[in-house]
């Protein structure tokens, strides 16, 4: 029970991790985006839409092809609105959270369109649960022979996987190149790096539209990995209530996308937690549910109240850049 | 000689806009928007009445019937009061996201004082009551971020953001413990609804509840308004927002201003929370906020934060909101969620267009200009210049516009 409970909360942790570490990638550039949860529905959408796209014509479908084309998909329609965003806020220098909140409008309201009209035509919906629990969920040779070590590192889907490597190559790029040094750069004091010469809109662009489209990830992984290829009604409130935390994530892990690692599984755990305890009462979970958002707040107190150069977000975080104000 | 590479569009800031250019540049996004989202909706629709039937339902949402009329009117008196409540905390760059979680808590202790209090004391002191515990359970849920963020600067966004699910797992967990049997539903109980009542009772179920709402929002209008232009409190928000450091040297105490305009921004919501469960609905739900907390934001925004242009700004969103859900019914669309996706196509259009009234853009025209683009000018310009300048901004303008399409 034990060892299956850590199992679970990491494969929901992933989840969060995607869109922290998108959020994480967005925020170095400078641009808070409360977009996030809109992004991560349309991910939701792309992915079962190019699942679809790709499922339904094919009689003996490739799980490789098919986790591919939803990979594919998810981060097309995830930049998508991320590219909106990006262009709202960085050419038209329009107020970061008021943006954000709109793509949350807009993405959770076409998602949960798209996914009841365009997708779940007839027959999809089985195709996308065998996909879900056959091709997605597909465990790495050796974890039922393993023990606990396999239920815990090797009986996980593709995605999870991903989203660590994800998570390690982008505390690695912030660390140590130079695109990651640039990038802090300008989500410090954009003027100076403008000054160095640095292209301050191309890397605002390119990190915004790279960080949507792997928050958009989540939104797949949460449908075809953690919720089996089981498309239900409410799946776009579920990604939103997610998204808002993957957000309250990257004050949690102080902006370090190694750190997101451990702050996602211990919030998948948190998350998780109500529908794992037996024995209690159904207004005992809606009390439990309060848990990560009660612990998001404190962490927020805590490090506010530490106030340490280190854990503070980016100098120029939610400022729109004008090169010729002064 | 290395060549200096010219850019293509240069941008430039606005002085200022005439009123009536900038309201036709804001039309003209609004109907830009429109014009796509009816193409796509009557050519998708499975019942589709065509182009013009599309804006024949669209207005009829709002104006169909006198009960549309009476609902579009309330439904903008709620928007209103609460766009009123986010905005004296935007003034000051406090970013209140948590409208929604302090006008559910709200309708929380008023659905509270229902459950324990109704029935055992006269419906005159029950509301009373109602009316005192709301605006004090939104008002303490917004003090909360308020104190932190006075003391130790915590990120006022994420705090009220999480405080939102916070209040919305409360009501849940009390709905379930008030009515453990039932469906996750608070039954309504319409016999403490505080309506005005008409001789006629048909006018009563049209009127009844929109009128002690539309009357508290005129109220709330009124005091903010004078708050923000003519009090002292109006002015020390508005020195805090502009800089603290300028606040501080003017011997602004910044702690209390801010901890103060929180609590008056929690209560206005607070008494939404009030009206939507002792007016309009007598019980509650999780969802009962109805994302108004989000939406009176982009109404704060949209509106340059002024009362007055909120209103005209709150009835234009709900009129939105309620033709195109009027659209999804009449062409034959099962989910809601297609009016969301295109008010929030709508309002990408609406915030961008915020862009070509608060600057300008300059094409360069090719070689001619090159030995003195206009950038590097730092001369004042003459005003002939200028009149030019405007004129060709004036040309540019649609195209740009399209591009944004």
């Amino acid at each position: 029970m034990d060892i299956m409970f850590f199992s679970s909360a990491i494969e929901f942790g992933v989840i969060f991790l995607f869109g922290c570490v998108g959020e994480i990638l967005t925020e170095k550039s400078g641009h808070l985006n409360l977009g996030i949860p809109g992004i991560m529905c349309m991910g939701a959408a792309g992915g079962c839409f190019g699942a679809k796209l790709y499922l339904m014509p094919t009689d003996n479908p490739n799980g490789f092809v098919t986790i591919l084309m939803a990979i594919l998909f998810a981060m097309l329609f995830a930049a998508a609105l991320g590219a909106v965003y990006a262009f709202l806020t960085v050419s038209l220098r329009m107020n970061q959270n008021v943006t954000g909140l709109a793509c949350t409008i807009f993405g959770v309201g076409f998602t949960s369109f798209f996914l009841n009209t365009i997708v779940l035509t007839e027959g999809v919906s089985t195709k996308l649960s065998y996909a879900g629990q056959n091709f997605f969920n597909a465990a790495l040779p050796g974890a039922e022979s393993t023990g606990w070590f396999g239920t815990i590192f090797l009986d996980h889907g593709t995605l999870v996987y991903l989203a660590i490597i994800i998570a390690v190559l982008a505390a690695l790029m912030l660390r140590y190149t130079k695109i990651g040094l640039n990038l802090r750069a300008v989500g410090e004091s954009p003027a100076t790096a403008d000054a160095v010469g640095i292209n301050v809109t191309r890397y605002k662009y390119s990190f915004i539209i790279l960080g949507a489209a792997i928050a958009g990830l989540g939104g797949l992984c949460c449908i075809m990995d953690f919720n089996l290829g089981n498309v239900d009604a409410n799946v776009s409130q579920t990604i939103q209530g997610i998204g808002w935390l993957s957000i309250a994530l990257v004050i949690f892990t102080m902006w370090k996308p190694a750190l997101a690692i451990v702050g996602s599984i211990v919030f998948g755990a948190l998350y998780i937690l109500s529908s794992r305890i037996t024995m209690i009462s159904f207004e005992q979970i809606q009390l439990l549910n309060l848990i990560p958002f009660i612990v998001t707040v404190i962490v927020l107190i805590a490090t506010s109240m530490i106030g340490h150069r280190e854990t503070q977000p980016p100098a120029s975080l939610g400022l729109s850049y004008f090169r010729e104000d002064r | 000689m290395e060549r200096i590479k010219e850019p293509l569009l240069h941008i430039t800031r606005r002085d200022g806009m005439p009123l009536w250019k900038s309201m036709l540049i804001r039309a003209g996004a609004v109907l830009i928007a429109l014009v796509i989202s009816s193409i796509f909706i009557s050519a998708a629709a499975p019942n589709s009445q065509g182009f013009f039937g599309f804006f024949g339902s669209f207005f009829s949402g709002s104006f169909g019937t006198m009960r549309r009329l009476s609902q579009l009117l309330r439904e903008t008196s709620m928007l209103l009061l609460v766009a009123l409540a986010l905005v004296i905390a935007f003034k000051m760059k406090f970013w209140n996201l948590g409208g929604n979680g302090q006008i559910l808590m709200g309708c929380l202790a008023s659905a509270m004082c229902l459950v324990y209090l109704g029935g055992r004391i006269p419906n005159g002191v029950l509301w009373l009551i109602m009316f005192v515990v709301s605006i004090l359970a939104g008002a303490i849920w917004a003090l909360l971020p308020a104190l932190f963020k006075a003391f130790f600067n915590t990120n006022e966004s994420l705090f009220t953001l999480m405080m939102n699910y916070i209040a919305m797992y409360l009501v849940a967990f009390f709905i379930t413990h008030w009515y453990p049997q039932g469906s996750g539903a608070m039954p309504s109980m319409s016999e403490y609804a505080l309506i005005v009542k008409f001789s006629d009772p048909s006018n009563t179920s049209i009127w009844g509840k929109t009128i002690p709402v539309v009357l508290a929002a005129v109220l709330v209008t009124i005091f903010i308004y004078c708050y923000l232009r003519y009090h002292k409190h109006g002015f020390e928000i508005s020195i805090v927002g502009e800089s603290v450091n300028t606040a501080r040297y003017a011997g602004i105490n910044v702690k209390k201003v801010i901890i103060r305009t929180l609590i008056l921004s929690g209560a206005l919501c607070g008494l939404v929370g009030f009206l939507l469960v002792a007016t309009v609905n007598q019980m509650i739900t999780t969802t009962m906020d109805g994302n108004m907390g989000f939406t009176g934001i982009i109404v704060a925004w949209m509106g340059k934060f002024d009362p007055l242009v909120m209103i005209g700004v709150s009835l234009f969103v709900n009129f939105l909101t309620r033709g195109m859900s009027q659209v999804c019914i009449d062409f034959g669309f099962t989910s809601e969620a297609l009016s969301d996706t295109v008010v929030g196509l709508i309002y990408f259009f609406l915030i961008g267009c915020e862009f070509f009234i608060s600057y300008k853009l300059h094409f360069s025209k090719g070689r001619a200009k090159k030995d003195r683009p206009d950038f590097m000018d730092p001369a004042p310009k003459p005003p002939e210049i200028t009149d030019t300048t405007a004129q060709t901004q004036q040309e540019n303008t649609p195209d740009a516009a399209e591009e944004t399409a």
